[in-house]
């Protein structure tokens, strides 16, 4: 039989349609595959006698003829979708035991239509940061190298470095500045961030509201469709879920881009990236002008304000939504003096360097006599940001970006000064502020043979044109590339 | 590096850190001092964008809040509550004496 791991999810799930294997089989090759990657530490909580478990009643489920959208199919949870009775850390040691007594409703959606459960994913503490350093189970490792471990990206890192080194089928991972697709694009994989509200955060661990959206990590653009399908729709349990039916993505995969009007926007060249990036994303222009496309250039001109605005209103939301862990109801207690005291050294203790810092940041710019001054200027310059976007809207219908200013770089990477890092997320930042779709589509490999990606950007709620354009990117840059097996 | 217009002084820290629930010792101020201080100067960037009269944007959907009904949808779930609790007694979270 050929190894079932290097399949696609469409193929595996045609598989087992046509019989040709089971999904205990499809899932004991997978559990196979992530025994022998311990060292890619992209698990943080393997659960694969509930995977088991789960392929066998799938397998019965089929034999009785109810089939769901994901029916069998071994996948990856990022361990910031809260599952019942497994444990959710968000990376972080203040949860380090939190068991959920409910379930997130994306893996509710999920459970519902059949997926099968590996494990939970490692990903940066609470979602913060963009190499998985921030851990505190350890960093992952991208399954592409360079003579030296190098990082998946982040923050859904154990998501994409699962998916690249096909230990699971496609993952599910969340976004708030490009922890989906910068990610995606450092290890060969498809991620997409759908319009926020598409899929709803019941049960995700917060890390910031307004900008939290999750969305698959996938082998192929078809296989990203099928997983957001089941994910997103509606739940009245998050008061922004937006109330609109999920369309056929699957469908859109494939569609012509004849006459599609692709905006290049002017100030996406920026100073400092690499040679390489511009070139791979000139020939992705070429790429979807021969498929048909109309180029278009266009102008978002607040965009170099994008990321202080983001690292005002991420923070900002972070210190109030992680104000809940205090060591009372769950989670990590350390005994202080008095009550003031055991919370401090709690949350001194329980949270990692870069979480407590984004902390004291949003503390602060939230601070009587700062707000105006900070977070009331951010909020404004973000609808600047959003309304850049409805003009681009009026000469174009999607826009094609790098996905990232850089390709992996090395384990361990001394970094002094924080905003060096938050610089990864310079092209994928605008797409969360605005709500928008964003997708990353693996498109060549660099001069070290490192993958590249590149992002097509949509209108709210048009995820439709999204995949159809993403679709015809990948059949044009024809990526298959895979990284030579080192792990173990 | 820039200064920001409201340097972060080490007092602040311990402010800051005070708000936050954070412990800091004194000896840590003064480096999460210049560290604040970096971002927030890289931040001050956006006093540049003319603001005036720009409606800030507090949600990233234009949607209204959704009204629903006033009714219970859960509960009787005591145990499974109290189940990660670090300390329980009784049926209840027990917490450090808040009222000397």
């Amino acid at each position: 039989m050929t190894d079932l791991t290097k399949l696609t999810l469409a193929s595996a799930l045609d598989g087992m349609k046509a019989r040709e294997f089971s999904s205990m089989e499809l899932t004991d090759a997978h559990i196979g595959a992530c025994e022998a990657a311990s060292g890619l530490n992209a698990f943080i909580t393997p659960t694969f006698d509930l995977a088991r478990d789960q392929a066998k009643a799938s397998d019965e489920r089929r034999v009785s003829g109810t089939i769901g959208k994901l029916e069998g199919a071994p996948l990856g949870m990022k361990d910031l979708f809260c599952t019942e009775g497994v444990r959710t850390t968000a990376a972080s040691k203040i949860l380090g035991d939190f068991t959920p007594p409910y379930e997130s409703t994306v893996s509710a959606n999920m459970k519902a239509d059949g997926m099968v459960m590996l494990g939970k994913l490692n990903l940066d503490q609470f979602a913060m940061g963009s190499a998985n350093e921030t851990s505190c189970f350890g960093p992952v490792i991208n399954p592409w190298r360079n003579g030296e471990d190098l990082v998946p990206g982040g923050s859904s890192g154990g998501s994409a470095a699962a998916v690249a080194a096909d230990l699971c089928l496609g993952a599910t991972a969340t976004d708030t500045g490009g922890s989906i697709r910068q990610p995606a694009g450092f290890t060969g994989t498809v991620g997409i961030k759908p319009t926020y509200g598409r899929c709803s955060r019941y049960g995700i661990v917060a890390f910031a509201s307004s900008l939290d959206q999750a969305g698959p990590i996938a082998k192929t653009v078809e296989d990203a469709a099928i997983l957001l399908e089941s994910m997103a729709g509606y739940d009245p349990k998050d008061s922004t879920s937006i109330n609109e039916p999920v369309p056929d993505w699957r469908g859109a995969v494939g569609q012509s881009v004849k006459g599609l009007r692709v905006g290049v926007p002017r100030e996406y060249t920026m100073d400092g990236i690499p040679k390489e990036i511009d070139a791979v994303w000139a020939e992705g222009v070429e790429w979807m002008r021969e498929a048909g496309a109309e180029i278009v250039d266009v102008s978002l001109p607040h965009t170099k304000y994008a990321l202080p605005v983001y690292y005002v209103v991420a923070p900002a939301e972070a210190s109030s939504n992680l104000a809940r862990y205090d060591g009372m109801r769950y989670g990590l207690r350390v005994e202080g003096e008095n009550l003031a005291d055991t919370y401090e050294r709690t949350r001194t203790e329980g949270f990692g360097d870069e979480v407590r810092r984004r902390v004291m940041i949003g503390t602060y710019v939230l601070s009587a006599g700062y707000y105006d001054a900070y977070y009331l200027r951010a909020q404004k310059v973000r609808t600047k940001i959003a309304d850049d976007f409805r003009q681009a809207w009026e000469s174009c219908d999607v826009l094609l970006t790098p996905t990232a200013p850089s390709a992996a770089f090395p384990v361990g990477r001394k970094i002094n000064d924080p905003i060096q890092m938050y610089l990864n997320d310079v092209f994928t930042v605008t797409a969360n502020l605005a709500g928008l779709p964003g997708i990353s589509v693996p498109a060549a490999l660099d001069g070290n043979g490192l993958p590249l990606g590149l992002q097509i950007i949509g209108r709210a709620l048009d995820e439709s044109t999204v995949f159809k354009a993403a679709g015809a990117l990948e059949k044009a840059a024809g990526f298959d590339a895979k990284p030579d097996k080192w792990w173990s | 590096m820039a200064e920001p217009k409201n340097g972060v002084s080490a007092d602040d820290v311990r402010k800051i850190a005070r708000l936050s629930r954070l412990h800091v010792e004194d000896e840590q101020c003064g480096s999460i001092a210049e560290d604040l201080n970096g971002i927030l100067a890289w931040i001050e960037q956006l006093d540049e964008v003319d603001c005036e009269d720009v409606v800030p944007m507090t949600s990233a959907v234009a949607m209204d809040a959704p009204m629903r009904q006033d009714t219970v949808t859960s509960g009787n779930i005591r145990d499974r509550i109290l189940a990660n609790a670090p300390k329980t007694e009784d049926g209840f979270f027990v917490v450090p004496r808040s009222v000397e």
